[in-house]
C-alpha cells in the first residue's frame, strides 16, 4: 500500500507502513503502519484525538523518540532537493545530530513548557547555533538570534528576557524562531496552538503561513481541531487507533468525509456562522492500544459497524465516491467487500442513521 | 421560574508591582440575569474575567462591590446562608482531572452533597439517589461506575460525575465553567448535550463560561462578550455573533476557526497583543481602545451601552445613536 501525493510532485519525505510500540508489561502499539508522503511546501495536517498515536508519529518522524518508545517497523524517507534520499532510521551519532534541526525541526506541544525557564531566551536560541554551526563567532551568533526573534515579529529586547515574561503567544514564537534557525526542509507542528486564545492562534498562523511563503518548508501540523486543519492544510489526514483511517485533499475532505470517524469528527464542531443543524460527537471512547482490536478500531463506536468490521483491519482505499485523491480505511469503501459502495446516510455524511432533536434553545428558533 | 440577578459585580484584586500598588479590575460592573431553562454564554479570552464571574457566582470568590438576588433576596454571608445558597447555585469545573478526588469513590463524590444538602439520608435513600443522578448523565450501568475510583474513568466520563455531583444538591442555576475545553473534540458535543437536556428537562438556569464562540452560539440563547473585566457586548446569540457590533467581537469572530463559511476579514489594523504585559490603557475609557482599528477622541471618555437591536448592546462610541 502506497500513499503517493498527486503524481509528478515533489516528495520531501515519504513514511512507509511505520509502526511505533511503546515497549512494557503490556507493549502499546501507538502507531500501526501509517505511510504518507508530504510534497515540499506543503501543509499536511494530522488530525486525531489524544491517545491517537499523532504525537508518537511527529516523534517518530524526527527520530526525537525516546525509551521505551522505538520503531517497530517501516521506513522514514527523508528526500533533500539536493543529494539522494537519506533512510532515518539508519541515521546514527554525528549523521543523525547533523540531520535534526538542519533538515526536519520540530515546534512542541505546550509553549509554556518547552522552554527552558531557568535560562534567557538568547541563551536558548544561541544553543542551536553552537551545537548546529559551531563555526559561528559569538557577535555572529548574537546577530542570527535577533534576526531569528526579528522574524517572528519580537524585539530585540527580548533575547534577555526569561520564559516566565513572556506571554503564552510571544513563547510560541520563541519556539517557532528557533525551529527556523537552520532554514530546514520540513517543519513538525505538535499542537502549536492549542493553548493559546483565538485571536493569538490566528496570529500564530498567519505568522506560519507568511514563514512558509518566504521560505518554502513543507509544514506537518497536528491537532485535535479539524475545523482550524480543513481551513490551513492542503492535505489532511484523519488517524484513529494508531492508523491513518482518511487521507485526501482538504478541499475535498471538507466537501465530502468518507470514514465513519471523520464524518463523527466533522459533525462534533458547530459551525460559528453556518445553519444550525443537530449535532451529536461520537459516543464512547477511544480504543485501549496495548490491546487493539482485531479488526477496525472505530468498531466499538462506528454506527455503520457490521461484523466483517470486528475481525477484518481494512486498508486505506480510494474512495470512489469523489474522486482518485480521497482514501479511507472502511470497509465500506472496500468494493470486494461491498461491491454496491457505503449506505446512503453515510455517503451523505450522516453519522447517526437516525437523528435526535436539535437543542432547544438554539436562537434559530427563537 | 428562578432569577438570579446580578447587578454591578466588580472584583479588584490589589497589584503590588514594585513599589507601586496598582489594582486589577478583573470584574468590573457587571449586570446581567439567568432564568430558568434557558442557556447564557459568557465568552471571553484568558483573562477578561469570566472564571472570577463564575466564582463570585457560586461565592468561591468575595465580589468587591455589587449585589447577586436569588428570586430577588440579595444572597446573605454566613456559613448556614452560604449553604443555602449553594443549594441552589452549583457549579461544574473545567478540569475533570482536578475537581475530583482520587481516592474516592465515584460514589463517595455524590453522596457527600446528597447528604450535606440533605437530599437523601439513610443507606438505602442515598444508594437510590446516586443512581437516579448517574443514570441522569447517562453514566450506566450506575452500580458498576459508582464503585469506580476516577482514574478509572475516561475524561468525559468523569466530567459527567462532576456534572452529576452538581446536580446532586437539586440546584436551580448551573455554572458551567469551560466544561468541555479539556476534553476530545468528540467527546465535548455529547457533554454539552447532556447539560442542554438537563437543561430543559430540569429548567435550570444554565450560565456556559466559554471561550469558543461556536459552541456559545449553538448552546446558548444569549452571548455576553467579556473584555478586560466588562461586558462589550450581550444580546441573542445569532445577533452577536452573525451581526457583531463592537471591534472587539468582530475581531474574536474573525479569528475563530470555521471552514464552513468564508472568513471575513478583521477589521484592518487589529491584531492581537504582543507581549506579556495588559496595554496601558488606564481607567475610564474604552478598555480596548489601544488595540481598536476605529479608536477616535471621545474613546477616551467612559463608554455607555449602546443599543444595536432589540435585547442587543455594545459598549461603543461607534454605535452612539
Amino acid at each position: 500500500m502506497t500513499l503517493d501525493s498527486t503524481p509528478g510532485t515533489d516528495v520531501v519525505l515519504s513514511v512507509r507502513d511505520l509502526s511505533v510500540v511503546y515497549d512494557g508489561a503490556d507493549p502499546v502499539r501507538a502507531v500501526r503502519g501509517v505511510s504518507f508522503d508530504l510534497a515540499r511546501g506543503e501543509v499536511l495536517g494530522i488530525a486525531g484525538e489524544s491517545g491517537c498515536g499523532k504525537s508518537t508519529l511527529a516523534y517518530a518522524v524526527t527520530r526525537l523518540l525516546k525509551p521505551p518508545g522505538r520503531v517497530a517497523s517501516g521506513q522514514v524517507l527523508f528526500r533533500p532537493a539536493d543529494g539522494p534520499p537519506v533512510d532515518l532510521s539508519t541515521l546514527h551519532g554525528e549523521a543523525l545530530r547533523r540531520f535534526r534541526w538542519n533538515r526536519v525541526a520540530m515546534v512542541f506541544q505546550g509553549a509554556m513548557n518547552a522552554l527552558n525557564p531557568v535560562l534567557s531566551v538568547r541563551r536558548q536560541l544561541a544553543d542551536v547555533f553552537t551545537a548546529h554551526r559551531p563555526e559561528l563567532r559569538r557577535a555572529e551568533r548574537e546577530d542570527r538570534c535577533r534576526e531569528l526573534l526579528d522574524l517572528v515579529g519580537i524585539g530585540p529586547e527580548r533575547l534577555s528576557s526569561y520564559p516566565h515574561e513572556l506571554s503564552g503567544g510571544m513563547r510560541q514564537r520563541v519556539l517557532i524562531a528557533m525551529a527556523m534557525a537552520l532554514r530546514p526542509d520540513v517543519v513538525v507542528m505538535d499542537e502549536p496552538t492549542t493553548a493559546l486564545d483565538v485571536v493569538v492562534q490566528r496570529d500564530i498562523l498567519t505568522e506560519i503561513d507568511r514563514l512558509r511563503a518566504r521560505f518554502g518548508f513543507a509544514v506537518v501540523f497536528i491537532t485535535h481541531d479539524l475545523s482550524l486543519l480543513l481551513e490551513i492544510s492542503d492535505r489532511l489526514a484523519v488517524m484513529y487507533g494508531g492508523r491513518i483511517v482518511e487521507y485526501g485533499r482538504a478541499a475535498d475532505l471538507h466537501t465530502a468525509a468518507h470514514h465513519p470517524y471523520t464524518v463523527g469528527l466533522l459533525r462534533s464542531f458547530p459551525r460559528l456562522r453556518g445553519e444550525r443543524t443537530v449535532l451529536h460527537g461520537i459516543p464512547g471512547s477511544p480504543p485501549d492500544l496495548s490491546r487493539p482490536p482485531a479488526g477496525c478500531a472505530f468498531t466499538a463506536r462506528c454506527p455503520y459497524a457490521f461484523d466483517d468490521c470486528h475481525h477484518t483491519d481494512p486498508a486505506l482505499l480510494t474512495a470512489h465516491t469523489t474522486g482518485p485523491t480521497t482514501r479511507a480505511a472502511c470497509l465500506h469503501y472496500d468494493p470486494a467487500v461491498r461491491p454496491d459502495g457505503p449506505p446512503e446516510a453515510l455517503h451523505a455524511g450522516r453519522f447517526d442513521p437516525d437523528p435526535g432533536p436539535a437543542p432547544s434553545t438554539g436562537g434559530a428558533g427563537r | 421560574m428562578s432569577i438570579l440577578t446580578v447587578s454591578h459585580l466588580s472584583k479588584h484584586f490589589p497589584l503590588r508591582d514594585g513599589r507601586h500598588r496598582r489594582t486589577l479590575r478583573a470584574v468590573d460592573d457587571v449586570s446581567f440575569e439567568l432564568r430558568s431553562g434557558q442557556t447564557v454564554a459568557l465568552v471571553g479570552e484568558s483573562g477578561s474575567g469570566k472564571s472570577t464571574i463564575a466564582r463570585m457566582l457560586v461565592r468561591l470568590t468575595r465580589p468587591t462591590a455589587g449585589e447577586i438576588r436569588l428570586d430577588g433576596t440579595p444572597v446573605a454571608t454566613g456559613r448556614r446562608a452560604v449553604r443555602r445558597y449553594r443549594r441552589d447555585v452549583q457549579m461544574v469545573f473545567q478540569d475533570p482531572f482536578a475537581s475530583l478526588n482520587p481516592a474516592h469513590t465515584v460514589e463517595y463524590h455524590l453522596r457527600r452533597p446528597l447528604r450535606l444538602h440533605g437530599v437523601a439520608s439513610g443507606t438505602a435513600d442515598v444508594r437510590a439517589a446516586v443512581h437516579d443522578l448517574l443514570t441522569r448523565v447517562n453514566l450506566t450501568p450506575a452500580d458498576q461506575v459508582a464503585r469506580r475510583l476516577p482514574h478509572e474513568l475516561s475524561g468525559g466520563q468523569r466530567q459527567r460525575v462532576a456534572i452529576a455531583r452538581a446536580l446532586a444538591p437539586r440546584p436551580r442555576i448551573l455554572l458551567a465553567d469551560e466544561p468541555v475545553s479539556m476534553l476530545d473534540v468528540s467527546i465535548r458535543l455529547e457533554i454539552l448535550n447532556l447539560v442542554d437536556r438537563l437543561k430543559r428537562e430540569e429548567e435550570l438556569a444554565v450560565l456556559y463560561v466559554t471561550h469558543d464562540l461556536a459552541t456559545a452560539r449553538y448552546f446558548a440563547s444569549s452571548i455576553m462578550v467579556l473584555y478586560r473585566g466588562q461586558v462589550v457586548e450581550s444580546g441573542p446569540s445569532d445577533e452577536v455573533i452573525l451581526r457583531p457590533a463592537h471591534p472587539y467581537t468582530q475581531l474574536l469572530a474573525s479569528a475563530a476557526p470555521d471552514p464552513g463559511s468564508p472568513r471575513t476579514a478583521a477589521p484592518g489594523g487589529m491584531r492581537a497583543l504582543r507581549g506579556g504585559q495588559q496595554p496601558a490603557t488606564g481607567s475610564g475609557g474604552c478598555l480596548f481602545r489601544d488595540r481598536c482599528p476605529a479608536a477616535m477622541d471621545v474613546c477616551r471618555t467612559e463608554v455607555p451601552e449602546f443599543p444595536v437591536a432589540a435585547g442587543h448592546m455594545a459598549r461603543c462610541w461607534l454605535r452612539q445613536p
